[in-house]
């Protein structure tokens, strides 16, 4: 189409719906600023209030005590600190599992691709938490898991169940899907011509991988591991329903001061902190991954 | 060469169907159970075989209530945040404004912000200015995060299409609603009932941002996790299983007449 012929039609039709995008967005964003931003600056106040008596149901009064930070962090750190570290090897796990497959059905499995991904997506229907509580019967000490482990003494506790080991093998399980599909996805859109060529130039099959498919998967990479590290150190089922109480992670405080012990201030200064760790932690990894791409 | 070849090819498969065997394990258990006659009150073993669960489902009343309020929930949750979702989605692809960036950003940030202070957020809200919890405030807190989901889903959709079919139908003057009714619309229904089914099965599913706001409302995640201090009875299992065969069952399906049409068009 020509410069002049574009003008022609596509002119009065942006001047008439000028208006359009933002009428679009309105019911979208106006729900986000009520029900999401609106909500995170109450947490904000909440994280700063005082305690007006001794217990919970005397309420809180609004003040800026800044100190509700710091004494909520020193207290939770190794909860913190756990969080992460499960969270970031389950990750690195389900990458690793994650990518073969992911590989596979892009550009091996033909006609099986559509029945693998149905199996991969249908578990979503079968409740995470009945699922979670399946590994219990699993992983449990009469179970065929343990007991082969154990008989070649692989296991130095002689046990899963109520261990980090648990914990961590549990968020691997419930968040591989969220690393398979976005890897699939960009995969999918590789084309396959462009490993074929680089077959053609001599490029072994190893320089074929890092040199043309990594680079173009990385798209992927970067939404799996954000989808798989973001719920996973925010998640307190899995150390609930697996782990010890050694094992707690930061979800599993935050959820305990708001509903048991009705703490506010803490939990929302808890969780404000947590918030803010996460989003440096993105930027810093985007950001990174950015320049990775560009190079 | 070609031995190292096909061993590689090999390997590649067998890993990926002992992944699909890792994720479809607990399903095999829950299925398992659901025919089992529990000793105890935890059915967390094998002890005899039996159809109990399977012909009396709804034994205990609070089960299938707690699937019914769901089920609700899930429903207008999907079709709150598809709609809402999808015209989100329609402008930040069809259209260059000002305060896009903004907007994407906004969309971005429920995506980075874990459940637990998802939740914990809308608590201190509904505390700070009196909502009684309940069916209502589980609805809220639900679209608020399923809207970024159904943006994601839909914008992978639209941008994969081709702005040309746009214009041609623009060429042959269609009107802007004729051009969005006959061509971009069928185009993107795909996206926006991936969407759909995203959004019903995250709300279905979702416990966490749930429980913060639910008062005295019980879902069916939340009866589970009631349970499983005292036993999930098998009727539970039958339910999830009756819902992740039921799933397999539509898709295949779907996918059987989508082939016979093809097959009919060529």
């Amino acid at each position: 189409m020509s410069i002049a012929q574009e003008s022609i039609i596509t002119k009065p039709v942006k001047r008439r719906f000028k208006r359009t995008p933002y009428l679009l967005i309105l019911p979208g964003i106006g729900w986000l600023f009520l029900f999401f931003v609106f909500p995170l600056s109450t947490l904000l106040a909440t994280s700063l209030q005082k305690p007006a008596g001794i217990s919970p149901d005397d309420g809180y009064l609004p003040a800026f005590k800044v100190s509700n930070y710091s004494s909520a962090l020193a207290e939770y750190f190794p909860q913190f600190f756990r969080a992460f570290l499960y969270a970031g090897i389950a990750t690195v796990i389900c990458l690793l599992l994650a990518y073969p497959i992911a590989y596979y059905m892009a550009f091996r499995a033909r006609k099986y691709r559509n029945l693998m991904l149905v199996l991969i997506v249908a578990p979503f229907f079968a409740s995470f938490l009945l699922r979670t509580n399946a590994w219990k019967t699993i992983l449990s000490g009469d179970g065929f898991v343990v007991s082969v482990l154990n008989s070649i003494n692989l296991l130095p506790q002689d046990r899963i169940l109520n261990t980090s080991l648990a914990v961590v093998a549990g968020l691997t399980y419930n968040f591989l899907p969220f690393m398979i599909l976005p890897l699939y996805t960009s995969l999918e859109k590789i084309d396959p011509r462009l490993i074929e060529a680089a077959g053609d130039l001599y490029s072994p099959p190893s320089q074929r991988f890092w040199k043309v498919v990594w680079p173009l998967s990385l798209p992927g990479v970067i939404s799996g591991t954000l989808l798989t590290f973001i719920p996973a150190s925010g998640d307190y089922i899995n150390a609930e329903l697996l782990g010890s109480i050694k094992d707690k992670m930061i979800g599993n405080v935050i959820q305990s001061q708001f509903i048991d012990l009705r703490d506010y201030p803490t939990a929302s200064a808890l969780s404000f902190t947590f918030m803010a760790i996460i989003l440096v932690m993105i930027y810093l990894y985007i950001r990174k991954a950015g320049t990775d791409d560009l190079v | 060469m070609k031995i190292i070849k096909f061993i590689r090819e090999k390997t590649l498969q067998v890993f990926s169907v002992l992944i699909i065997a890792y994720l479809m394990l607990p399903l095999a258990v829950i299925i398992l159970l659901s025919f089992n006659k529990p000793k105890g009150r935890q059915n967390t073993s094998w002890n005899e075989f039996s159809l109990d669960a399977w012909t009396n489902i709804c034994r205990d009343q609070t089960i299938c209530s707690s699937f019914a309020t769901s089920i609700k929930i899930g429903l207008l949750v999907t079709i709150i945040s598809t709609i809402v979702g999808t015209m989100i989605s329609f402008a930040l692809v069809r259209h260059r404004y000002k305060g896009r960036g903004a907007t994407s950003l906004l969309i971005f940030l429920p995506l980075a912000t874990p459940e637990v202070i998802l939740g914990a957020s809308l608590l201190a809200l509904f505390l700070n200015i009196f909502i009684p919890l309940g069916f209502w405030t589980i609805l809220l807190a639900q679209i608020t995060f399923t809207i970024s989901f159904v943006v994601v889903v839909v914008n992978a959709r639209l941008a994969g299409m081709d702005p040309r079919l746009e214009q041609a139908a623009m060429d042959l003057y269609a009107t802007p609603l004729q051009t969005f009714r006959y061509v971009t619309f069928p185009i993107a229904l795909p996206g926006i009932m991936a969407a759909a089914l995203l959004s019903f099965s995250l709300s279905f599913d979702d416990f966490i941002v749930t429980t913060f706001n639910s008062g005295r409302v019980v879902t069916f995640p939340i009866y589970i996790w009631g349970a499983a201090q005292r036993g999930i009875p098998p009727q539970v299992n039958v339910i999830a299983s009756l819902m992740f065969l039921g799933s397999l069952l539509l898709v295949l399906v779907a996918s059987v007449i989508s082939k016979r049409r093809k097959a009919l068009h060529a």
